[in-house]
């Protein structure tokens, strides 16, 4: 058979990808469970990271249950949509960021740790390269801030990629995000030796300034959106 | 089995382990050398990956070269190498989460490793499925110990720890001692293969120039 002809090289190429693409298709379907519990696993992870939890060598999703106490479903106005747990983990924040900001469903949970109560915030913001995210954990005044957690798609190792150390992270602890005005103004990463202008700060990371401040951006817009339940003050009202 | 083992197959396995090795001696997939070494168990699970799917790619290439049409080998080769590698990725997402969160990008990147297009082309395309397959083994294997033992002393020198484990007591940091933060950047992966490719040469007389 003459393997140079134009009609060979065109069936070759065409059966060939049928064929991979069948293959490929199928591989993808037949994981999928496992690799979704795997997604929900590491999300569970990440929201227990910003309790500053030690999750080495412990099982994660018994920690997730024992720790997180309830989640929330609320809206920019604090009504709460939703306490069904499970529902506000399930939703994709991702999703609803690019939603207008009134039709936004936020996802809260609410933690107990050592018989405190913690808010977990989450985050969704870009980097140099691409998206960052992470969870911001409150205190019970929904002020001061008691761990963080971030990660990244693709920053530059050793630069931008050191929001993800958790050296970077506990920079956070401690600090408010009201300022004395009780005006929401977040927490401003700045490079070391400015000063920020009414409200606490962190030093940033040197060599990935835009990163830092894409974590501003984010701490503040995510924040934002939360206003009105930090302003309910009280606990647990419901 | 002295079929399967003659004196040509031996060679064609362990070559690329000393004598022909594809990082040091022909200087190939240097890219993921420096991004994966930092930690051993990245290194390991890439060194793994990468002699899984040479090998492979080698034995369904070799099955098909005499069906390939010349014109579009190149692309039939590409095709069945980012095949197996999207399965391997897929496969590494499901019983490997977190060291394929670690890979991320680089397991993606294979498909564009030298190593294979390499065996591939000079190798799979005139040459039966069996030795084929040994060739690909012995590649991958002679790239993934170069890997490991990169990755060893990155670890060792840069964080103090194998595997995650801690290894450099606490004593030796109380009397003075710090992880080198150079060891963690790529930079020191090139010096670190400079280094093995420095001693390979001074005890092989033959590849020198």
């Amino acid at each position: 058979m003459n393997t140079n002809s134009n009609t060979y090289t065109f069936i070759y190429a065409t059966v060939m990808v049928a064929v991979v693409a069948l293959m490929l298709a199928f591989v993808s379907s037949a994981l999928k469970g496992i690799q979704t519990e795997n997604i929900e696993l590491d999300k569970k992870k990440q929201i227990l990271s910003s309790l500053n939890i030690n999750l080495e060598g412990e099982d994660a999703a018994a920690l997730y249950d024992q720790y997180i106490v309830q989640e929330l479903i609320i809206n920019t106005n604090a009504d709460i949509r939703s306490d069904v747990k499970g529902e506000a983990f399930a939703l994709d924040f991702n999703k609803e960021m690019s939603k207008q900001a009134s039709e936004r469903q936020l996802p809260l949970y609410i933690a107990e740790v050592e018989g405190a109560t913690k808010y977990i915030i989450p985050m969704q913001g870009a980097g140099l390269w691409g998206s960052i995210w992470g969870y911001v954990s409150l205190n019970e005044d929904k002020n001061t801030v008691y761990g963080t957690y971030f990660s990244h798609a693709s920053e530059t190792p050793g630069l931008g990629a050191e929001i993800a150390e958790k050296e970077f992270q506990h920079r956070f602890a401690g600090k408010k995000i009201f300022n004395n005005q009780e005006q929401l103004v977040s927490i401003a990463v700045m490079k070391s030796g400015q000063k920020a202008d009414n409200k606490d700060q962190v030093d940033g990371i040197s060599g990935g300034t835009i990163t830092s401040q894409g974590v501003e951006a984010m701490l503040l817009n995510c924040l934002t959106q939360y206003e009105a339940y930090f302003k309910i003050k009280g606990g647990t009202e419901e | 089995m002295s079929k399967l083992m003659s004196a040509k197959t031996k060679e064609i396995l362990l070559g690329p382990l000393a004598k022909n090795n594809p990082i040091t001696v022909q200087v190939l997939g240097i890219c993921s050398a420096l991004a994966v070494t930092a930690k051993l168990e990245p290194a390991l699970v890439m060194g793994i990956s990468v002699t899984i799917i040479v090998a492979f790619s080698n034995v369904i290439i070799s099955l098909l070269r005499n069906t390939i049409p010349n014109r579009i080998r190149i692309i039939v080769q590409l095709v069945v190498v980012a095949a197996l590698v999207t399965i391997v990725s897929e496969f590494l997402k499901a019983f490997a989460y977190d060291v394929s969160v670690q890979l991320s990008v680089y397991i993606g990147l294979i498909i564009t490793n030298c190593i294979l297009m390499g065996r591939l082309e000079a190798f799979a395309m005139s040459n039966g499925p069996w030795e084929s397959f040994i060739d690909g083994l012995g590649n991958g294997f002679g790239y993934a110990w170069i890997l490991v033992v990169v990755a060893f002393f990155r670890e060792l020198l840069g964080s103090g720890t194998l595997f995650g484990y801690q290894v450099v007591p606490q004593a030796l940091y109380d009397a003075g001692y710090s992880n080198n933060g150079l060891m963690i950047l790529p930079p020191m992966a090139l010096i670190l293969v400079a280094c093995i490719i420095w001693v390979h040469r001074a005890k092989d007389k033959e590849l020198q120039e």
